[in-house]
């Protein structure tokens, strides 16, 4: 009984960890602009079929990951610039067809020059399992965790503790006055872009090994990634994580005590059950009308 | 006769009492002003009045009626209309169908009528449109009938406002600030249009800063500072009150020239 | 004489077109095209309503859909249900469940309502892939031809003449709805929601009345489609035709029942087009829709309208 429990415990928490990292992409995003980024799931594909392309190549895999997540980086730049620039202060809907057009084009991009087919990585640090209590748990489970964590609290640091984060910080907060104060708000746009590329990438290098990636994953991730964010409270940093972590969970459970099938289900009914009843998410901020 | 009569409204927003115990009662067919510094609680008092804010306690009566805390929607069924501080005109809609939508309670509004066009409704639809242009030309705005709302100046839609608020058939309405942003000359307009509906039978509750335009059209007034009622009186014992004029004197020294000189 | 308002003009125009597009269309795969571009030109208009007109969002649309296509398949295939039956029955189901979750779905705004939508469409195309048993699963299922009082619907011609008076019908009661009283308040509560309850518009109950007819329409088409196509598999209820929806809208002019009409035509040729493209439809889909949604935010009725004001003396 236990030892099931904290099986999905286990896979629950390691794509959770996923989750979280694409929530923290769309949480920054958004702190930046207000935009929801429903590219963001393409992040995660392009990341792990990046790096599966670059080690195929030939080059060693930590190599292969590293430019695997520049490259998903420089993607996020070129959507910024060629995509949200352009539209300057669009209307929500045309910027949410936006963005979901910049996701068509980087899914149309890997099938094309990478293909339809499944790949996988290999896991990091070998695939022996390890007991505990009764439950496995593959290394790569660890690698995902660690990972998120070490690149979770980077993040808190950089928006914490430097110049840089913290004009973005001041960005999310008012615009207007970060403009006021000199803080370039486009370069704030284009560097969450950025950021939120490599959080993807890594979170999808990051699992590569556990699950396959295809061309056509980024949807169901990014989806789920922005319930997670939703769920935690849009724009909130600490939500994105633990909406993550938790969403990854429930999913889990989800999939082990109710049915496998409806797993991918149960994060849409969880988010209208949080939009009906707490809409704000878990951290949310409130905001109110003036008339 | 008593049309609207505010009694120990209270609003408190977390620490904050936005309106403390305030209380006043306008007549039927006259002009009341609710005047007082920035902050003083003036909008608040309207929202609450009207329904987009429920007050932590007091009353709120509408002729005979309680209407405290009533929706927003429930209100022009009473009689009741009001216009916006901050402009609150669709502009996605041109000026015409902006006076229009304000006949919506008298119209047949169902879905089904609307798309099956049935000829009554085509009828009543023609009637409602000579009315709107007749409100628009009352305000002034008549030329610009078939324009996109989003074409017209900030005065016109100002004033478009109030066309729409007519178009209730209102025995009382509330305007936050309608001069708010307009030059001395469309103020003037404004304080004409007022008066004029006043003596036409409209009640009419004034919140503004414009001293000018209150003291030239105003009743009755009612001062506000800090939330709570500070005086009230006709234009003359207001202007003369040293309360008040301490009040005034405080927050903004041309506000205390305006009242000399008006 | 008085110029007939322009309204008129263009549902004439619009008659005259359909009457004589079958004089022009050399095969049957033309003809298929003219029939789908019809069925989901009338959908793109019952959503306007929705996105365009009255300022809300639908990213779950293909979901009504899909509930219509289906039921009207299980109901005929299964339980022998005359197919008129079962589309009026399946658009009545459809329009009750819109009812049900229109209320707390629709006190949302923004990417709230985006997101709520968008999980609706999600757990019904969930649901129809994973009730096997009832609607064949992931490989779909086969849908009996569409008969009505004892004849049946075969063959192009039979099918373009309902698209063509379904599209005719639902552009002109749009067309009727937009300058009505109903059609002003929907405009209203778009503009400014307080000024709309300020004038005694019950703006959730009207936002529910709209999504529930739109979701209705949503529904019928999907009802006909099935019974058109012969078969009909989850992925008509899934996000990306969903999406697919709301471009034709968009792409069009949202609060323009043309608009929608364009749009369709423009995103249902486009997959034709590109498909000289082998392979690289997505792609090529992806940029198309970011250039025209960059270039013509307002959608492309709009735009030539303003183009044309500016120019005209």
């Amino acid at each position: 009984m236990l030892s099931q429990l904290l099986q999905f415990l286990f896979s629950g928490l390691t794509v959770g960890a996923t989750y979280a990292l694409a929530a923290l992409g769309f949480a920054i995003i958004y702190n930046a602009s207000g935009v929801i980024n429903f590219a963001q799931g393409e992040f995660i594909m392009l990341g792990g079929m990046a790096a599966v392309a670059l080690a195929a190549l030939g080059l060693p895999l930590p190599v292969a990951i590293v430019l695997a997540v520049a490259v998903t980086g420089l993607a996020g730049l070129l959507i910024e610039k060629f995509a949200i620039e352009p539209a300057g202060r669009a209307d929500v809907v045309p910027l949410i067809i936006i963005t979901i057009g910049a996701s068509l084009v980087v899914r149309g991009l890997v099938q094309v020059t990478l293909g339809k087919g499944t790949h996988s990585l290999p896991a990091f640090s070998g695939e022996q399992p390890l007991a505990i209590a009764g439950a496995t748990l593959l290394p790569q489970s660890l690698w995902v965790v660690g990972v998120a964590a070490v690149v979770v609290a980077a993040l808190a640091w950089f928006f914490g503790r430097t110049a840089r984060g913290k004009a973005m910080l001041a960005t999310s907060h008012n615009r207007l006055a970060a403009e006021l104060v000199g803080i370039s708000t486009r370069s704030v746009l284009l560097l969450s872009f950025v950021l939120s590329g490599a959080l993807g990438a890594v979170g999808g290098i990051l699992v590569a090994p556990l699950t396959y990636t295809s061309y056509d994953m980024g949807i169901m991730l990014g989806l789920k990634g922005f319930v997670a964010a939703t769920l935690g409270g849009l724009g909130s940093g600490l939500g994105a994580v633990v909406g993550g972590l938790l969403l990854g969970v429930l999913e889990a459970m989800t999939a082990g005590y109710i049915s496998s099938a409806y797993k991918d289900a149960m994060p849409f009914v969880l988010i209208l059950l949080v939009l009906f009843f707490m809409p704000r998410g878990l951290f949310g901020a409130k905001t109110i009308d003036r008339v | 006769m008593k049309s609207l009569e505010v009694k120990s409204l209270t609003k408190v927003f977390g620490g904050l009492h936005a309106v403390q115990d305030v209380s006043f009662a306008v007549r039927q067919g006259k002009v009341h002003s609710v005047i007082g510094p920035n902050g003083a609680g003036k909008t608040t008092l309207i929202n609450l009045i009207t329904g987009i804010y429920t007050p932590t306690s007091g009353q709120v009566l509408f002729g005979s009626q309680d209407i405290t805390g009533q929706a927003p929607q429930k209100l022009p069924a009473l009689g009741m209309a009001r216009t916006f501080q901050n402009l609150q005109v669709c502009m996605n809609m041109s000026a015409l169908d902006n006076v229009m939508v304000g006949a919506h309670l008298r119209q047949n509004s169902s879905l089904l009528a609307g798309l099956l066009s049935l000829p009554r409704l085509r009828k009543d639809d023609r009637a409602c449109r000579d009315e709107a242009l007749k409100a628009m030309a009352l305000v002034g705005v008549a030329s610009s009938a078939d324009a996109q709302a989003s074409q017209l100046p900030y005065g016109a839609l100002k004033r478009l406002e109030i066309a729409r608020a007519l178009m209730t058939r209102p025995s009382l309405m509330l305007m936050d600030e309608p001069a708010a942003g307009l030059n001395p000359t469309e103020t003037a307009e404004v304080g004409r249009l007022i008066r004029q509906l006043a003596d036409d039978g409209l009640t009419v509750v004034l919140v503004e800063h414009d001293m000018p335009l209150v003291m030239g059209v105003s009743d009755t007034i009612t001062v506000l500072d800090h939330g709570s009622k500070l005086a009230e009186g006709t234009p003359a014992e207001v202007r003369a009150n040293p309360q008040v004029i301490a009040a005034y004197l405080g927050a903004e020294a041309e506000t205390e020239q305006q009242l000399e000189a008006a | 004489m008085n110029k007939l308002p322009s309204s008129t003009r263009a549902l004439m125009l619009l008659a005259l077109v359909l009457l004589c597009l079958p004089l022009v269309l050399p095969n049957s795969f033309y003809y298929d095209v003219a029939i789908r571009v019809a069925f989901n030109a009338v959908i793109a208009i019952g959503l306007n309503l929705l996105i365009g007109y009255t300022g809300q969002i639908s990213l779950g649309h293909a979901g009504f859909f899909g509930l219509g296509a289906y039921a009207s398949a299980i109901l005929s295939s299964r339980y022998g249900w005359p197919p008129a039956l079962a589309l009026v029955a399946a658009a009545a189901g459809v329009a009750t469940l819109a009812l049900l979750v229109a209320r707390p779905v629709l006190r949302l705004k923004g990417h709230y309502l985006a997101m709520a939508t968008l999980g609706l469409g999600i757990i019904i195309m969930i649901m129809l892939t994973n009730e096997s048993a009832l609607t064949g699963g992931p490989d779909g299922m086969a849908v009996p031809p569409f008969s009505v009082f004892g004849r049946e619907l075969s063959g192009e011609k039979h099918w373009y003449a309902v698209g063509a008076v379904a599209l005719w019908l639902m552009a002109w009661t749009a067309l009727n709805l937009i300058n009505a009283p109903g059609g002003r308040a929907l405009q209203a509560i778009h503009g400014s929601e307080i000024a709309a309850l300020a004038v005694g518009v019950d703006v959730a109950a009207m936002k529910v009345r709209v999504f529930v007819l739109s979701a209705a329409v949503a529904s019928v088409m999907g009802s006909l489609s099935a019974h058109y196509v012969g078969f009909v598999t989850p992925g008509v209820a899934g996000f990306l035709h969903s999406i697919e929806l709301v471009t034709m809208v968009v792409l069009g002019g949202m609060a323009s029942v043309f608009g929608s009409i364009i749009g369709t035509v423009v995103l249902t040729l486009l997959p034709q087009l590109l498909s000289a493209f082998e392979g690289w439809e997505t792609l090529a889909f992806g940029a198309v829709l970011m250039l025209c949604m960059i270039l013509l935010p307002k959608g492309v009725v709009p735009t030539l309208r303003a183009r044309l004001n500016r120019s005209a003396p």
